[in-house]
């Protein structure tokens, strides 16, 4: 079973140390960790350095066979003008590295994925003819194919309208557990965060401020510290803790 | 590609997703022979025409068994038409290749040897050959021109990507880098032009027009041998070279080493794009084109992309011969000033009637 923990990992963008410090308990297999903070805090830079794209002092311990090469990374969405169908845009996520020859096994993975996501209809579109939350579904299942036992999606729901964002959380939460995935997902959603985090990491101005189960973390204090804002945590009908924002801190 | 056959139809409801890809690959395997075979004959072509016209017949004849045919059919197939009409196609599928891979790791439509002031640098380089005589490398006297040639043009495409490497440095950078290059390279060459003497200039006047008429068997081997380094080496990175144009950071997350495919990329256009603009001079369209006609055909999974940019290139530059020698009877038009105005045409048509899948 796959495991991860950062022993003070930091991370240079450039010659600057843009993130320092973050060390944090040890993830298990199957479980599913927002990353949250404010804009420009560091989360893209730290999900970059656990992935092995940025350098920087500290230690990232990842147990499995695999090595580092069990984590695989889903950049935040940017827009691609590549003459790529969407499965041709798949198919070569997952044959990074291999020979040319793709086999039954390799489509049919590929299938099921866009079966999963819901992007079946939309597989042999052009990835210019695509939407912004489209791109982002496709961007998911290029990550999926790569078979990672430890995932770091980057906002992999800013684009999406709120029945998908649930549905891929979900469905993330759900392959985490069935696969005995580590999952961590920058996410702004606080929600979103207290609904399908088993953790949650804060990181602010580059620092990791809390690490721990979503309760323990995400607090009124945490809020006005990190965040600036008042704000209140009340049960909502499911007995989900809610984040209820009540204006600017003072 | 827009429609769906009944076929693709068939394996959809056969197969879903996979049977659709398998009938796509299908038909991108048949485009490419198709373009093969379109090539095969327009080579026949290129050596049946010219002052004296033979028939395809003749021109098979002549190449599967040459003591069949006459001494003269023999000599001018072989001897005069065989070598030109062979540099048209090695050249074309060089510059067209190179185009490809540098629209691709500069993730820019724009970019040609042409645009980047590559050939230019070698115009420069050629005219300073014939001008001062003035070598860049210490060679015989015969190979002067395109030693020179060759040299500027390196020398331009590594200033090119070490410029680009640099950090802070945009796509768009580079392609306005280039253009400055076009112009200073261009500056130059009229500096020297203005200097020449009338027969140095006629020959400067020439160069720069691209022309394959002076094309010899060891120019087309040293062609053909870069060619044949360049494409296992690209087809290698086949899919490395596809994740780039879904954007650096894409490429990285899927674990290319996006630098080192640049830097391995470039080293091998710049040889690309050098050796045949030094042996042929300046012929603009090719590289530019070559690769948006292959992109609009296949699309731009490398392991088509790269082959459709071959035959591309290879098929543009052989009609272009065609007609270079068609025009005027008895007159062989420069190469670099038909190529455009053969393919403008044909690269009109296809932007227009396949909008969406143009960059």
């Amino acid at each position: 079973m796959v495991a991860l923990q950062l022993d003070d990992v930091g991370a240079y963008y450039g010659k600057t140390l843009a993130v320092a410090g973050v060390s944090t308990p040890q993830f298990e297999a199957g479980e599913t960790v927002a990353v949250i903070g404010p804009n420009a805090a560091g989360k893209s830079t730290l999900f970059k350095r656990v992935a092995g794209l940025l350098r920087g002092p500290g230690s990232v311990h990842v147990d499995s066979a695999r090595g580092t090469k069990a984590i695989s990374y889903m950049p935040q969405d940017t827009a691609a003008n590549a003459v790529l169908t969407v499965y041709e845009s798949i198919l070569l996520a997952r044959k990074q590295g291999q020979s040319w020859r793709v086999g039954h096994a390799d489509l049919t993975l590929i299938d099921d994925v866009l079966e999963a996501l819901g992007i079946a209809g939309i597989a042999f579109r052009d990835l210019g003819a695509l939407s912004g939350g489209q791109r982002q579904l496709v961007s998911i299942a290029q990550t999926l194919v790569r078979e990672p036992e430890i995932l770091l999606m980057d906002e992999p729901t800013s684009a999406l309208d709120l029945h998908r964002q649930v549905e891929v959380l979900s469905f993330m939460q759900a392959e985490a557990r069935r696969k005995g995935m580590i999952v961590l997902i920058a996410i702004h959603d606080l929600n979103q965060a207290l609904r399908f985090a088993d953790k949650v990491l804060v990181i602010a101005d580059g620092r990791m401020r809390a690490c721990g189960s979503s309760a323990e973390v995400i607090t009124v204090e945490m809020l006005r510290e990190v965040y600036r804002i008042d704000a209140r945590i009340e049960k909502c009908s499911r007995a989900y803790d809610h984040v209820i924002v009540d204006g600017k801190a003072a | 590609m827009a429609s769906v056959d009944v076929a693709d139809i068939a394996a959809v409801a056969e197969d879903g997703g996979r049977g659709r890809y398998r009938a796509l690959t299908r038909r991108k395997l048949l485009i490419l022979v198709l373009m093969a075979g379109a090539l095969c004959l327009s080579l026949a072509i290129d050596l049946a025409w010219g002052p004296a016209r033979y028939g395809l017949d003749q021109v098979v004849l002549a190449l599967l068994d040459p003591a069949a045919v006459s001494d003269q059919v023999r000599t001018v197939v072989w001897d005069i038409r065989m070598p030109v009409a062979v540099m048209a196609i090695v050249v074309g599928a060089a510059l067209s290749v190179a185009g490809a891979q540098m629209q691709t790791i500069l993730a820019n439509p724009l970019a040609s040897p042409f645009t980047l002031g590559i050939s230019a640098a070698a115009s420069f380089g050629a005219a300073l050959a014939i001008v001062t005589s003035v070598p860049l490398l210490p060679v015989a006297a015969g190979l002067i021109v395109p030693i020179n040639a060759f040299v500027m043009a390196l020398i331009a495409t590594l200033f090119i990507h070490f410029v680009s490497q640099l950090r802070g440095v945009s796509v768009q950078t580079v392609v306005l880098l280039g253009i400055a290059l076009v112009f200073t390279f261009n500056a130059l060459l009229a500096f020297l032009q203005y200097l020449a003497s009338e027969q140095a200039l006629s020959a400067v006047v020439f160069w720069t027009m691209g022309s394959l008429t002076k094309a010899t068997w060891p120019k087309i081997w040293v062609t053909l041998a870069v060619l044949l380094i360049a494409l296992p080496l690209f087809a290698r990175n086949a899919w490395a070279l596809t994740a780039i144009r879904l954007g650096e950071d894409k490429a990285a997350s899927m674990g290319v080493n996006v630098r080192y495919i640049r830097l391995e990329t470039m080293l091998i256009v710049s040889l690309l794009a050098a050796v045949p603009v030094s042996f042929a001079g300046t012929i603009g369209f090719v590289g530019l084109v070559g690769p948006h006609i292959a992109r609009m055909i296949v699309g731009e999974d490398q392991r088509f992309f790269l082959p459709a940019s071959v035959l591309a290139g290879a098929l543009l530059l052989s009609v272009t011969s065609i007609v270079s020698k068609s025009i005027l009877p008895g007159v062989v038009f420069p190469i670099g000033i038909i190529t455009a105005l053969v393919g403008v045409p044909f690269f009109f048509s296809l932007i227009l009637s396949n909008r969406r899948r143009s960059w």
